[in-house]
């Protein structure tokens, strides 16, 4: 099977019921994308799906419909994207394990809605797992993001 | 399947804990500049060893090259907590280079690395084991003790054992690059002056690098009487600096244990008994063995578990052959239930043998010629809870031609290479062991287990690198676990409301000894174990009749140090109690605790300053309610105010004011954001988590059934920073204690509805 992947496309000889997640890290070696639960509770492992995040460790390989893009892939060369320059104004990582997942979540959030009320980043950023509790300076971080019109 | 038999090794601990204790009295005694050179002495420099072409080192923590590029090393774990940017701050504030222009590197487990905070995690075990208190000890003991107060775990001692000696390090290497500039320039050294990893002299004009110098400073001495720059010249320190590592968690690096990747590299899970520390009655791989990807599945018998491992190509199918096994567990060696976990407690409470740390007046008479109007009583209970890091537990080892090497988010890396060398039968200088980032750590990643899971593997992979991670459920359901505990508290107060007697007995079970248990199986661990009263015999308040007392509850559950550790649960118990003698006394509960803490202007400092935040005492908006707490842990004072509001019958965490007093604090911006971290994961135990027990198993598995708050639920966080106190404390676990009483305070305050056994949803709604 195909699989594009941060523009590159990958010819895959793989169960379908591997999830993506695994099938970025273990067989790409792409580990921009972190495994926390498997279940779709914490949101580390979320990548866009043409555009759309998913979580990766829930969705079979086999069910994948359209290019995905990871963390890996969405500053380019050496210009950060604007959600990644918002999380190093803010400060916002502390493990920084969830952070990918954060910003991914935050990326799809803009661009859909470009000035997030408190409410919408809650709904955007729920299902997102913090165990270091960054919570308060990730939403200053979507804040100061949209303010830099990064959805415009 | 194959099986792995190793023989133990000795274990080093006597020698290290000999060792350390030894450094301990050098520098505590003898001064810090002592200290440091008493230090150099006794530790080659670890760095030596593995130097590039034309790279040189001065010392444990500092190398440069000849393209200038200088290297700081910071031994300690990166957890979120920034030890990678304030410790590299203090060698780069006496240095002279720019934080952000310089590599820093966790650098070898070493000796030469264990040091004063390294003494504090590895002193505890001896120190509550009388055995262990042989005589010429006791000195040292004493020493060490008035230490263990700040911190068993690395994170919130990490600065200040650095503190001297990391400025002395840079101060150090700084000097010797001048002395060589003096010659190269033919100037005197008082002439020289240093800035950006450059030797200048403004008179002549000439400068030249650290790098262009570095090879001929070495073998030159600092100078003896070497003085560390005052805080008024500072330029790093005491300002927040942008964190060091945040460019690579923004960009997705692959820094973390999960992330490691070698040649060839085999994938691996395992799956030990869920009844912890039971045997396994029996295997069948049969199916799993046969599934596609899998290597083969590897029984594995330890001292912190039994059960199997699974070697696959790829994790996942290693995760989904597990499944497959066929496990036949032995029973739990601990009370199969939560009710009889908890009837276990009870008995050690009513038994009679305890300890105490604090006893001030006669108790016992007080409570005895009390009128019972006057008593106050309750009783407090906690349940045990996981550390649910959000890395799962997981090490890399590569066993070939005799070495180890092992890559492991750990807190620990010399303890690992000692239990990764016997567990592999070599000796501990055939092990290297590499620290990489850590997805969270708050105690969990001191432990051992991850690690001598991945060596049993290695072993039998060949002489191939094998990655095991483990399945959430694993974790979740394989923890060392903050022990559950139930306070009993009574109180006596006098005709004006004001407690005369206070006397609590807490019971839980010891963690000094389970960690030593399983860390060191062939070492004694009886002794009484403060951690049980930690948070409740050490604050600061004066109390005429005041006795705190220790039960050590007989119960073989694994528990470890959980962010806090057993000041986790003592303040909620005691400063619920506080709110409930001025509840009966008709009292503020911020006066009361301004009146007992009087004689410490430190605590008053902050509560009055968290008082002023929250404009406590005005009217608020209506359906909303605070509630205040204070904790003095790890040698950080900290007053919170918690308003809660009510959202239609859930109560909803609106806001956390917090005032805190470390002392001196080196950087404002990564201490303001451990305390906000430290409230949120207290907040988040104190609102929902619980692990409970079925047929000796955990229940819970996975964050469906143990959450943590989320952004929705996350209330506004407000931190302000005091320097009043007159010794620097910690930053990674002070934040958390107070905000679970402060909490549950609220709650009472908007619903009288008094809880007092967490978690607190179990009686009130939350958003
Ligand atoms: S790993 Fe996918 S949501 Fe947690
Ligand atoms: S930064 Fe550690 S889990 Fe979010």
């Amino acid at each position: 099977m195909k699989l594009t992947v941060n523009g590159a496309v990958h010819e895959l000889d793989i169960e379908p019921e591997m999830p993506l997640l695994w099938v970025l890290r273990d067989e790409l070696n792409i580990k921009g994308p972190k495994f926390g639960c498997g279940i779709a509770m914490c949101g580390a492992c979320t990548v866009h799906v043409d555009g759309e995040p998913v979580r990766s460790c829930s969705l079979a390989i086999g069910d994948v419909e359209g290019e995905v893009t990871t963390i890996d892939a969405i500053a380019s060369d050496d210009t950060l994207h604007a959600v990644q320059e918002a999380w190093i104004k803010e400060q916002v990582p502390q493990c920084g394990y969830c952070q990918s997942g954060q910003i991914m979540s935050a990326v799809a959030l803009l661009r859909d809605v470009p000035n997030p009320t408190d409410e919408d980043i809650d709904d955007a950023m729920s299902g997102n797992l913090c165990r270091c509790g960054t919570y308060p300076r990730i939403r200053a971080a979507i804040k100061s993001a949209a303010a830099m019109k990064v959805g415009a | 399947m194959s099986e792995q038999k190793t023989k133990p090794k000795r274990s080093r601990l006597r020698k290290i804990a000999r060792r350390t204790f030894l450094i301990g009295t050098g520098a505590i005694a003898g001064g810090l500049a002592v200290g440091y050179y008493f230090y150099q002495r006794e530790h080659p420099n670890p760095l030596l060893a593995d130097l590039d072409d034309g790279e040189v080192s001065f010392n444990h923590y500092v190398t440069v090259a000849p393209d200038n590029t200088i290297t700081i090393i910071v031994p300690r774990a990166e957890m979120g907590q920034g030890v990678s940017t304030t410790l590299a701050a203090l060698v780069a504030e006496e240095l002279d280079v720019g934080l952000h222009a310089i590599n820093i590197e966790h650098g070898p487990a070493s000796p030469a690395y264990l040091n004063q905070a390294m003494m504090i995690e590895s002193a505890p075990f001896p120190t509550f084991d009388r055995s262990f208190s042989a005589e010429g000890m006791r000195g040292v003991m004493e020493v060490v003790s008035k230490y263990l107060a700040l911190q068993v775990t690395s994170g919130s001692s990490a600065t200040i054992d650095a503190f001297e000696k990391m400025r002395y390090a840079g101060a150090a290497t700084r000097e010797v690059l001048k002395q060589a500039a003096a010659e190269k320039f033919g100037v005197p050294q008082s002439t020289l002056a240093t800035e950006n990893a450059t030797v200048t002299d403004p008179a002549s004009g000439q400068s030249a690098t650290y790098g262009e110098l570095a090879a001929s400073a070495v073998g030159k001495a600092p100078p003896a009487d070497m003085e560390l720059r005052g805080r008024s010249e500072w330029k790093l320190l005491g300002k927040a600096q942008p964190r060091t590592d945040i460019r690579k968690k923004v960009t997705g690096m692959p820094i973390f244990g999960v992330d490691v990747d070698l040649p060839e590299m085999l994938y691996a899970t395992v799956k030990m008994n869920p009844r912890l520390g039971g045997t396994v009655n029996s295997i069948d791989a049969a199916e799993a063995e046969k599934m596609k990807g899998v290597v083969k599945v590897v029984p594995i018998e330890s001292q912190t578990g039994n059960g199997f491992g699974v070697i696959a190509n790829n994790s996942w199918r290693a995760f989904q052959a597990a499944e497959a096994v066929k496990a036949d567990w032995g029973s739990a060696p601990y009370p199969a239930d939560t009710d009889a976990i908890t009837a276990k407690l009870k008995e050690a409470l009513n038994g009679g043998e305890v300890s105490s740390l604090r006893e001030a007046g006669d108790v016992t008479t007080t409570f005895a010629d009390a009128p019972s109007d006057n008593l106050v009583e309750a009783e407090y209970q906690v349940p045990y809870l996981a550390h649910a890091c959000m890395e799962p537990m997981n090490a890399t080892a590569w066993f070939r031609d005799g070495k180890l090497d092992v890559w492991a988010p750990n807190q620990a890396p010399t303890i690992l290479q000692d239990i990764c060398a016997s567990t592999a039968g070599i000796d501990g200088t055939d092990v290297a062991i590499h620290t990489t980032f850590l997805g969270g750590g708050f105690g969990r990643r001191g432990e051992v287990d991850f690690a001598i899971y991945a060596t049993k593997l290695a072993m039998a992979a060949d002489g191939k690198p094998i990655k095991v991670t483990w399945a959430r459920e694993e974790d979740t359901t394989h923890d060392t676990y903050r022990p559950g505990a139930i306070g009993r508290y009574r109180a006596v107060l006098d005709d004006a409301g004001h407690p005369k007697a206070l006397h609590a007995t807490v019971a839980a079970p010891s963690i000094m000894a389970s960690v030593l248990g399983r860390t060191y199986p062939s070492l004694p661990a009886g002794g009484p174990d403060k951690t049980i009263i930690e948070g409740a015999y050490d604050q600061p308040y004066e109390i005429e009749h005041y006795r705190i007392d220790a039960a050590k509850a007989d119960l073989a559950i694994p528990v470890g140090f959980w962010r806090s550790v057993g000041n986790s649960f003592n303040p909620f118990m005691h400063e619920s109690f506080l709110d409930e003698i001025a509840a009966k006394s008709g009292k503020d509960p911020l006066a009361l605790r301004l009146e007992l803490a009087k004689p410490w202007p430190t605590a008053t400092g902050v509560l009055q300053k968290v008082a002023d935040m929250a404009h406590w005492g005005e009217p608020i908006p209506d359906g909303r309610a605070q509630g205040v707490a204070f904790a003095l842990s790890f040698g950080t004072w900290v007053a919170q105010i918690v308003q809660v509001k009510d959202e239609d019958g859930s109560i909803r965490i609106e806001k956390v004011w917090c005032a805190a007093d470390p002392g001196e604090v080196l950087d404002p911006g990564i201490f303001k954001a451990q305390m906000m971290s430290g409230i949120v994961f207290g907040l988040s135990s104190a609102v929902g988590q619980e692990i409970t027990f079925a047929d000796g198993m955990v229940e819970q598995s996975n964050f469906h059934d143990y959450d943590a708050i989320r952004m929705n639920q996350c209330p506004d966080i407000e931190v302000e920073i005091l320097e009043n106190a007159a010794h620097m404390g910690g930053a990674g676990e002070p934040g958390t204690p107070p905000s679970i009483p402060a909490l549950a305070n609220a709650v009472f305050a908007l619903t009288a509805n008094r809880v007092r056994k967490l978690p607190l949803s179990n009686e009130v709604d939350f958003v």
